[in-house]
């Protein structure tokens, strides 16, 4: 586990000699992939001339042509089942959701046919397929195009679901994930898209089952996913000029979590604080919490675990109730201060 | 049939031994397919047949437990398609698969074992009846979510087009299936990217208890194909001669270029829909005058008009069928169960 000085940025994570967006990070993952391998292709809406409503497959089109870069018609339940049909046969797809949202027009194939087929057919075939989800508020779309839905994928046994929260790991999560043999989800989050950060060139991978220690501290941990960890490390730079030191795990997978690496942080720290977008209450919060409740760090805790959580209401449009709907820097440092002062 | 596409010429080695009467009257499929190729054809619909009889029988007895969805009265369409394919063409099947699994290769054992819960199933015991799948043989597995497999099928067809293998792709589908939006979605894709995929509805004028003419405002299934721009075929799913000459028309327009064909077997489902159907929403007239077109006898008789089976010939392949059905079930019996401590094993290829 690779310790991140408190002193250091996110940004400074990795190879520093170059700095590419997080957008710019999964484009080139996804031409290296098509470079390296004829099989890879990539499905979606508006992907081709478009360039993908967030302009993630930008120009790929014109490198790669027609054939590899497909622009699907609005057919998302359809298009994700030619895409789990293709990896049964073959291809490596990268199906493209326009809004994450909309993963809820195409649940079917998601949830019954890519995840399952492998142990329905008594582990006959593997569905090497990898679906990308542009996620998460603070783009003023409101209810249906803002919605963090990675807990609903999670759910289900068959799927391995990631969260990159910075530029290295959107590129080389994609990477392992377009080599690995089961269906790989990855929720991009859109306010992340034009971040940036240091991106070594070339082939690299960051395990799908792994999460990162992004600031070590020793008063209480707060685990946090996609773009709640730079709100978490933001919030800790706040606390520790209040002489409060509290490390931030990027929790990173959702599927497989990674409770080793928690457990170990809690015993340390005594401490939990729960940080993510998606709906508070079923979220992945109560997973991460009740695997502390269930391991020996349980018996380490000085107080209760908190969670920070999305509003138990759909997303709104008006920017002030958006914001509200979704953890924010100072309801975390208001929370961790609680937390560490005993006062939860 | 309607919009049936120009026929091949015949090879005149193949022409089968028939009654010299009768060769001007002789379906163009009786002299494409070799006579042994149309015992084994028949005898490939009696194997579905006995198979689901004795499937039902055992579940009578409650060595079989869950719930299984027969097609007894539909193995024309089963196996009249399949007869079109190669090992290396993909198929996609439907929850009243066992006839589709057959027709693609599958052994009669492994399907016993299977439906038993036994390690040596297809699928290891943890599919059952509504998923079993053989990829070495291109059967990409029966589907226990109506329409799950038609766009599964085009994706097939995607991987067929994309690496050059030269395969098509087939997906059964019945009636209720089409009106699942799965269906217009992959049938649109299918035909603006060309895909060499077929499209088989089995109407056997169904969907449980709903029948066509209460759940669509088309008459016929075939007629959906002018939405999608392809060919939209009629044949009577109890004669395998029509099925297979339809079925043959569309697996060499695909493989042309040509893109998909939508074919609609006419058929009816003789049995229930699964165990738990009491038959209260059609007639035992209905059903009776069904049974009077039983696509097995059909075909038998059709080729014993034709000179192209003797009786002795009809018996000896019911011997085979039962003594298959016989080491089938004796196979399944025998095998072992699996163990409780592998109960997640297969969720991924590797964590």
């Amino acid at each position: 586990m690779t310790f991140i000085p408190a002193s250091e940025k996110i940004l400074d994570i990795g190879n520093p000699d170059r700095e590419l967006s997080y957008s710019q990070a999964i484009q080139e993952a996804m031409a290296l992939a098509m470079e390296a391998d004829p099989r890879v292709i990539l499905m979606g809406e508006d992907i081709g001339t478009y360039g993908g409503a967030f302009q993630v497959t930008g120009d790929l089109i014109h490198r790669f042509g027609e054939d590899r870069v497909m622009d699907t018609p609005i057919s998302e339940l359809g298009g994700a089942g030619v895409a789990v049909g293709a990896a049964l046969t073959g291809l490596r797809p990268i199906f493209e959701f326009q809004f994450s949202d909309f993963a809820t027009l195409a649940m079917e194939q998601i949830v019954n046919q890519a995840a399952k087929l492998r142990y329905m057919l008594g582990g006959a075939v593997s569905v090497p397929l990898v679906m990308r989800f542009p996620a998460g508020s603070g783009t003023g779309a409101a209810a249906q195009h803002s919605q963090s839905l990675e807990a609903w994928l999670a759910h289900v046994p068959g799927l391995k679901v990631v969260q990159p929260a910075t530029p290295y790991d959107a590129k080389g999560l994609l990477l392992a994930a377009i080599a690995d043999p089961d269906p790989v989800m990855i929720f991009e989050h859109k306010l992340l898209y034009k971040m940036k950060g240091a991106v070594p060139e070339g082939h690299y991978t960051v395990p799908l089952d792994k999460a990162e220690i992004r600031r070590a501290g020793r008063d209480l941990t707060i685990v946090a996913t996609s773009i709640m960890v730079h709100r978490a490390l933001d919030a800790a730079a706040a606390l520790a000029e209040e002489g409060i030191e509290a490390e931030v795990i990027d929790l990173r997978s959702l599927r497989p979590i990674d409770t080793a690496t928690i457990v170990q942080s809690v015993k340390r720290t005594h401490r939990l604080l729960c940080v993510y977008e998606g709906v508070k209450t079923l979220g992945i919060g109560a997973e991460v919490s009740a695997a502390i409740a269930e391991s020996e760090a349980f018996d380490f805790l000085d107080a209760p675990i908190a969670r920070l959580g999305g509003a138990e209401a759909p997303l709104p449009y008006n920017p002030e109730l958006e914001k509200a709907s979704v953890p924010q820097v100072p309801d975390i440092i208001v929370s961790a201060l609680a937390l560490a002062q005993g006062r939860l | 049939m309607q919009d049936m596409v120009e026929a091949s010429s015949a090879s005149p080695d193949i022409i089968p031994d028939i009654s010299p009467g009768l060769i001007g009257n002789l379906p163009e499929i009786y002299r494409r397919l070799s006579r042994p190729a149309l015992h084994e054809a028949l005898r490939k619909m009696q194997l579905v047949r006995r198979f689901e009889e004795n499937a039902e029988q055992a579940y009578m007895r409650g060595l079989i437990h869950g719930t299984m969805h027969l097609s007894i009265g539909q193995e024309a369409s089963a196996i009249g398609v399949c007869v079109a394919l190669t090992d290396r063409d993909y198929i996609t099947s439907t929850h009243r698969g066992h006839g589709h699994c057959i027709g693609k290769g599958a052994e009669i054992g492994r399907m016993f074992a299977e439906f038993f819960g036994r390690e040596t199933g297809y699928c290891r015991g943890r599919g059952g009846s509504m998923h079993i799948a053989d990829p070495s043989k291109g059967n990409l597995g029966a589907n226990g979510i109506v329409g799950g497999g038609i766009p599964i099928a085009v994706g097939a067809a995607l991987s067929a087009k994309r690496l050059g293998t030269g395969a098509v792709s087939l997906s059964f589908f019945g009636d209720g299936a089409s009106n699942e939006g799965a269906f217009h979605e992959a049938l649109n894709m299918a035909s603006i990217w060309k895909l060499p995929v077929i499209f088989i509805c089995e109407n056997n004028q169904y969907g449980m208890s709903t029948s066509t003419e209460r759940s669509m405002a088309v008459k016929n299934v075939a007629d959906r194909a002018a939405s999608y721009g392809m060919p939209g075929v009629i044949v009577d799913g109890n004669r395998f001669a029509e099925v297979a000459a339809a079925s043959f028309d569309a697996v060499e327009r695909a493989r042309r270029g040509d893109g998909p064909t939508l074919i609609e077997c006419k058929t009816y489902r003789i049995r229930g829909h699964s165990r738990s159907d009491r038959n209260r929403y059609r007639t035992k007239e209905e059903i009776e005058s069904w049974q009077e077109r039983d696509p097995i006898k059909l075909f038998q008789t059709e080729l014993r008009n034709y000179g192209l089976i003797e009786d002795s010939e009809i018996a000896s392949i019911q011997t085979s069928v039962e003594e298959e059905i016989k080491a089938g079930l004796q196979f399944a019996s025998d095998s072992p169960l699996p163990s409780t401590m592998d109960v997640t094993r297969d969720v991924y290829t590797s964590v």
